[in-house]
This record gives C-alpha cells, structure tokens and sequence, in this order.
C-alpha cells in the first residue's frame, strides 16, 4: 500500500485521524477536493495550521498535517514546540521535500536543518524513512503512536527490499562490519548502501545502518556498532550541526566511547538548486566521491 | 437580568477582585489586565457556560481558552467563587509545591490548556470549535484575547480558517482595555475601527461595556449572532478597574504590592462597589 492508501484506510477505521493541510495536496492527491469534517485544509497557514491540529489533538483526534518541510519546521516553530511539544500532543507533521529533496526550490525550501529543530523539542519523535517504501513499512505505527512526530517524507524509490519488522526507536541493521559502519537516515540511503558495495569490493568490511528514526535514537544499536567496528561514518542531507552527527557525538561523550568518526553531510552552505542526481555530484554524496572519501580517512 | 443574579455577580466579581489583588502582593501578578477581564470570566463561569466544578470532564462541556494567559487571576480568583479551584491554592502563588505561577497551566483544575504565548489561543480555539462540529454536541470553544494581543499575525491566519468552516460555535472576546504592556494601545499600533477589521474577516461582532453584566447578558444570549460566522465580542473594559488609584494606568500591568499597599487598595476597593 501507498502512503495515501494506508492514510485512507487509518481515516476509514479510526475516527480519531483529521487530515489537515496547508494547501499542500502533492501527497493527498486521490483525497476529494471537497472539504469533508475530517479534511481540513487551512490555506497558506502554518501558525494556524499547528494551532487548530493541536486543538484537535486535545480532544482526542490525530491530526496529520501536511506543509513543506522548510515551513512546517520553521515557520511555526514555537506553535510546534509550545502547543505540540510540551503538551505531548500526537500531532503528526508531514513534512515534504526535505533536505535535498527541494532539488531546484532554492534556499528558501531547502530544510537541512530541520532535523536539528525537531529533535531539540521534548517529546517529539523524528521519522526518517529510507524511502516511499521505508516510509510505508513504519507508517501506521509512527501515526498511532503517541507522541507529536516529525516525518521527514521521502518520495525516493528503491527496489531494496526493507524489514518490515518495524519499531519506534529502532534502526533497521543492513549489515555488520568490523572495519567501518555507516550510519545514515532518509534520502541518501541508496547512495550509502552503493558506497558501501564499493568499499566491500575493495576487502573493507562495512556495516550499514538504516536509522529510520533519529529521535528516539537506537542507541543501542549504535553503541553494538561502536563496540565491534573500527570507525563510524554518519551520512545525512542535513546541515553539519545539530543532525545525525551531533546526535552521535552526544550519545558517544555521554558513554565515554571514542571511536573515530566521518561526517558527510552539507557543511555549513545552502545547496545549489538543480536536479538531485546533480546536487548528489557536486556536494558529494554520489557512492564514487564518499567511498573515496571514506577510503581516504580511515583505509590509506 | 433580574436583580438577585445582578446582585450575585457583582458579589462574586467583588470576592475576585480581592483574590486578584491579594496574588498581587510580594512577587506580584498582572493585575491591572486581570481587573479589565474579571466582569467577563465571572459573567462566563457563573451561569454562561457548562462549564462547573462536576463537569471538567465531560467530553461535551464547554472550552475556554485565555490566550492573554498573563491575566489568569481573573481565571483563578472566580474558579475559587465556584469551587472550581481550592481556595488555598492561592496562598501558593510563586510556590515551587504548587503550579499557581504567571500563566495558565493544566495542573490547575478548570484550566484547559497552557498559555502565556500570545496569539496561541485562537488556533486552539478553531481546533475545539472543528471537533466540536464533527461531534455535533453544541459544544461552545470560548477564547479571551488581549486587544494588544491582535498584533500578532497568527490570530489573523486563525481567524481566516474560522471563516472558512463557519464556526458559529466560535466565541472570540476581545478585552479592549486600550492598554498593551507599556502603552496606550492607539498611541502604538492603532486597532481601530476593529470592529471593522473582524467583519471584514466574516465575523459577526458585537461591541459594547465588558463591566456591564446586563449587557454581557444580552449579548451572550444572542450567540450565535449569525449562523456560520465565528462570534466576537468586543469589550471595552477599563485596566485596573475597580480600583480607582490604579485604574487605567498605563504602568499597572504588571503589580507588586507590600501588605500595607494591599490593606489601601482593599479598601479603596470595597468603597468603590
């Protein structure tokens, strides 16, 4: 089933689920254009649209809220963190085209530090998924689950095929290395799982994690990987500070664990907006370039 | 109204003054705005809504939200009058063992939802008001909304949206006190003709003295104004009102008072009634 489907048949058997939106229909283009009691679309709002979701949620309802991922992070943020965050209100924010998903938008759209923001509110829960696929798997149980979530939507398609065996929390292990173990999230798991077929055809064992989630974090699964492999790498379409790397560094000072560590991710710089293949080439996250750049670090 | 009700709401609003003043002493709280707004929430908790000590959890009460959050003695000192709120609570204001501190929170009974940031309260308010139309139950949502509260952007987007699905069981208050923080509201950011500004956004409006309990009557007995258009109420109402030496100050918003200044505006009080 398909993201619309599966949010179809959650509005079908439980009448605790609204879908609302912003006017941005791109994921809810098979739901009826005429505005039903479950079907709220609040124009181009955000403050009000995070403000009557969390009216919605206080009683009882689920409300799954569709804006882009630069304004639903940042626009309304203090709506997020005060209305949603602190009440620990189960609003649901879709959040589209994140990172470098936003291709030829421009700085205005491109949200690569929203992982930063959400995961920095108390109880709310940051959704990654690898893929449409990826994102399907975990889907029911992310929008059942009580807590206000960030889900970093993803329209990439894939033909790998994921564990369904999902879990708020839990990272899906791709596979085990002792020489290096990439961790990634969201868009660039395809270019992860190429670079990591790569540095096995050169002898170097690599594991491969799909986090899924960045918040709550596997830590555990994390803290396995530090104690059995030689060097981490975090992979995110995200700004250096506040993502995956920042999260790893916390979590490895917390634990008094040293390991060397790699982060590929967007430096301090907005992309340019072109296509994503291209974007991929030149912030360097095609397999070739991160391969190499891992080979470089850690296996001269 | 008959004369016994006006006569009980005058004592009830009496009672709240004083608990208002009182939570003013040592540290303080901001009594001048919450003094504009006690006619109003004594109006609403006593008789208006179903809202009442047995029923703060019945799915099908009413709502209240005060966004002006930082004017909740005029919430707390009428919950005590009705039983709502024990009244020992407030000798616990600014006590780390309680949660009776400058804005409104959910560990205090009748309080529906924290506020304190402006310009929250409407878009909760249109949540309420939507689930309510999904339920069909007649459940009223209520916001209180500062008049300088209305520079904020998001009470525009909300009140859009509220247009949009006709919330006729959407009652917005406006508590025209004329008065924002440090300033005369229209020396600021000019409102008026506000009025204006809210039909213009496809409310119906009614505009008259938020002190006067007959006219609250009237008025609230009208809702809804108009069906499928969100209700507002503007009010106006005096800062401080009740006790003329700090009445309409432009520098009593916030209020810290000694227990000898508190003894003075306790009698200047009751000689004003």
């Amino acid at each position: 089933m398909d993201y619309q489907s599966i949010l179809k048949k959650l509005m079908k058997e439980d009448e605790r689920f609204v879908v609302m939106t912003a006017e941005n229909r791109a994921l809810l283009r098979d739901f009826p254009d005429k505005l039903e009691d479950r079907f709220v679309d609040t124009g181009i709002t955000e403050q009000a649209l995070i403000g009557s979701g969390a009216g919605l949620a206080l009683r009882g309802r689920i409300p799954v809220i569709h804006a882009l991922a630069a304004f639903l992070s940042m626009r309304c943020f203090e709506f997020v963190r005060t209305d949603a965050g602190f009440p620990n209100l189960p609003l649901k924010l879709v959040a589209f085209i994140p990172g470098l998903l936003s291709e030829g938008n421009g700085p205005t759209h491109q949200a690569i530090e929203d992982v930063s923001i959400m995961r920095g509110i108390p109880n709310v829960h940051v959704f990654c998924p690898a893929n449409a696929q990826d994102c399907t798997i975990g889907l029911e149980k992310v929008l059942k689950s009580p807590n206000p979530t960030y889900i970093r939507y993803n329209t990439r398609q894939t033909e790998f095929k994921h564990s369904t065996d999902f879990e708020i929390g839990k990272a899906e292990i791709i596979s085990k290395g002792e020489d290096v173990t990439l961790l990634v999230y969201g868009t660039l798991f395809e270019e992860a799982l190429k670079t990591k077929e790569m540095l096995e055809a050169k002898g170097i064992k690599t594991g491969l994690m799909n986090l899924r989630m960045v918040k709550p974090l596997d830590e555990a699964a994390i803290l396995d990987a530090v104690e059995n492999t030689k060097n981490l790498v975090t992979i995110e379409d995200h700004f250096l500070t506040g993502g995956l790397f920042t999260a790893v560094s916390e979590l490895l000072v917390k634990n008094n664990k040293s390991i060397p560590v790699l982060p590929i991710s967007l430096e301090d710089h907005w992309f340019k907006p072109v296509q994503l293949d291209k974007i991929l080439e030149l912030e360097g996250f095609t397999p070739e370039k991160m391969s190499e750049k891992i080979q470089n670090k850690f296996f001269k | 109204m008959d004369k016994s009700r006006l006569e009980e709401l005058k004592k009830i609003a009496l009672q709240a003054r004083k608990t208002i003043l009182k939570m003013a002493v040592g540290p303080g709280c901001f009594a001048g705005s919450s003094l504009s707004l006690v006619d109003i929430t004594t109006y609403l908790y006593n008789g208006y809504l179903n809202i009442s000590k047995d029923n703060l959890d019945d799915e099908n009460r009413d709502f209240v939200f005060l966004s002006k959050g930082h004017t909740v003695p005029a919430l707390y000192s009428v919950f005590v009058e009705n039983g709502i709120l024990d009244k020992s609570r407030i000798d616990n204001h600014w006590d780390p063992k309680d949660d009776i501190y400058l804005h409104p929170n959910k560990n205090v009974p009748g309080i529906e939802f924290h506020s304190g940031s402006l310009g929250h309260g409407l878009g909760l308010a249109v949540g309420v008001a939507l689930d309510s139309k999904i339920r069909k139950n007649g459940s009223k949502a209520v916001v209180i909304i500062g008049d300088g509260e209305l520079n904020e952007g998001s009470n525009w987007e909300s009140l859009l949206v509220a247009m949009t699905y006709k919330l006729d069981n959407l009652i917005i208050i406006i508590d025209r006190n004329k008065i924002q923080a440090n300033k005369k509201t229209e020396d600021l950011v000019p409102l008026e003709p506000v009025e204006e500004k809210f039909k213009a956004f496809g409310c119906a409006v009614e505009r008259g003295n938020g002190h006067d309990f007959e006219w609250l009557d009237e008025t609230f007995s009208k809702i809804p104004f108009e069906t499928g258009k969100p209700n507002v109420i503007i009010a106006d109402t005096l800062r401080g009102k009740g006790v003329p030496s700090i009445q309409e100050r432009v520098d009593r918003w916030y209020c810290s008072f000694n227990e000898d200044e508190y003894k003075e505006l306790i009698k200047e009080l009751e000689n004003n009634a």
